[in-house]
């Protein structure tokens, strides 16, 4: 096309040094696919030397958690009138008050929590249940036992583990986050914690443990996640 | 050139400086700026979550904007000004000896866009590129796990930072320092004051010819 029509000011003179800060841009954000999770890591651990309160204003795109639910408002944790049910192939299926729940042998931890979407937050403190423990409270599984459905008060969100990923050192029933009880968005009053699987395997708000022979796809596996979430081994990572 | 305001009297002479398919992408870009943005920190944020649960909601709304606004910059690009959209890019991949000496914090004089505007256009742009790419990975990646990557949302949140200090520093210079807010009227109704045009801008308004100003 003609350059400038006659009314118009001529191009200005210099170098297109602009065009080419625009393609370095792109390609720098673009090659930081690679190199921005392990440098936000690589921050992320050297920002937990420092103090607490100094950690807390800065904004932390890895140590932040982001809130996921799937069929809002979240669910209103009442302690008069909850109970976590533990059912299905238990030899004494009970429903046990948050209190009884804090009654049971105590665990506590320290792990990362890795989402599929490709957020952490590292360095988590955990309090609550084994999932053993659990068990044992509704009398032991009886034979045929091989995994539990682990049923959100959210519905329909519902999430299968077998007994033996349950039975991994760090595996809990948490009802302490960060040396308080679970806020209502982190899934009052108890979740799963499942540090070696991604997120969408730790059902917050649990109502019921139903144990069972099979595994069946939970909420986000019927929407094609892999149901053994290992983190780095499974969802294409 | 925009009709849409009345020429004013000749005691406050004016000059165009942005047309309505520079102003139109202006404002598609500022809006969907600022619902992306809500509706991201809403999906990002825990204690916005707490206010506003809605998770699906939020998320449809930013996604739904996000192909209204790639659709509005096709429509732009087809529908628009072509030979203006042509000449905001000349002139603002171009930096010339005065544009280098500004950067430097030395005066010289500059054209319709200062050195310090295009600059700003430029990474402007860029994030724009990679709030697409990252955005449209992160919904790829929902679906394809070949597509899903640890470091696109460490993008996607990472553009964010940058163009929200940049978004903030425009709107100081837009709306409160004193010696550049008045280039608001620009962007809004199209022309500026000629005589701030002649000390902010003065080789652009130069080449405006005396007595052909919108009027």
């Amino acid at each position: 096309m003609g350059d400038v029509d006659a009314a118009r000011p001529e191009p200005p003179a210099g170098r297109p040094l602009g065009r080419r800060a625009f393609l370095g841009l792109v390609g720098l954000g673009l090659s930081s696919l690679v190199w921005g999770e392990p440098l936000v890591r690589l921050l992320d651990r050297a920002g937990g030397a420092l103090p607490d309160s100094l950690s807390a204003v800065i904004p932390s795109p890895a140590g932040g958690w982001r809130i996921y639910a799937v069929n809002p408002p979240f669910p209103t944790f009442d302690p008069a009138t909850w109970r976590l049910r533990i059912d299905g192939l238990v030899r004494e299926p009970v429903e046990l008050t948050a209190a009884e729940l804090r009654g049971l042998p105590r665990a506590d931890q320290v792990s990362d929590f890795h989402c599929v979407t490709g957020w952490s937050v590292y360095d988590v403190r955990w309090g609550g249940v084994r999932f053993d423990t659990l068990l044992e409270a509704a009398g032991g599984v009886r034979p045929g036992a091989r995994a539990i459905d682990v049923v959100s008060a959210e519905e329909p969100y519902v999430d299968t583990l077998t007994l033996e990923q349950l039975r991994v050192p760090d595996a809990m029933l948490a009802y302490d986050m960060d040396g308080a009880p679970l806020t209502r968005e982190h899934g009052a009053p108890v979740r799963v914690v499942m540090p070696r699987m991604y997120g969408y395997k730790g059902v917050k708000w649990v109502a019921r443990l139903h144990v069972t022979d099979r595994v069946e796809p939970g909420y986000w596996e019927q929407r094609g996640y892999d149901v053994d979430a290992w983190v780095g081994r499974s969802n294409g990572f | 050139m925009p009709g849409s305001v009345a020429p004013t009297a000749s005691r406050a002479r004016r000059i165009a400086r942005f047309d309505a398919t520079e102003r139109t992408l202006h404002w598609v870009h500022a809006l969907a700026f600022l619902v992306m943005l809500g509706s991201g920190l809403v999906l990002y944020v825990p204690a916005l979550t707490r206010l506003l649960p809605d998770r699906p909601l939020a998320k449809a709304i930013h996604l739904a904007t996000a192909v209204a606004w790639l659709a509005a910059l096709v429509l732009i690009a087809l529908a628009g000004n072509r030979r203006t959209l042509a000449r905001d890019r000349r002139e603002i991949e171009r930096f010339d000896a005065d544009d280098l000496r500004w950067l430097r914090g030395r005066p010289a004089p500059q054209g319709r866009f200062n050195a310090g505007q295009k600059a700003h256009a430029i990474v402007q742009a860029a994030l724009a590129v990679l709030f697409t790419v990252s955005g449209v990975l992160l919904w790829l990646g929902e679906r394809d796990t070949d597509l899903r990557f640890a470091g696109t949302i460490v993008l996607h949140d990472g553009a964010m930072f940058v163009a929200v200090a940049l978004v903030i520093g425009h709107l100081y210079l837009a709306l409160v320092h004193r010696s550049t807010r008045r280039a608001l009227r620009g962007i809004v109704l199209g022309d500026v004051d000629a005589a701030w045009a002649a000390r902010h801008h003065p080789k652009w308004a130069a080449a405006e010819t005396p007595g052909d100003d919108r009027v």
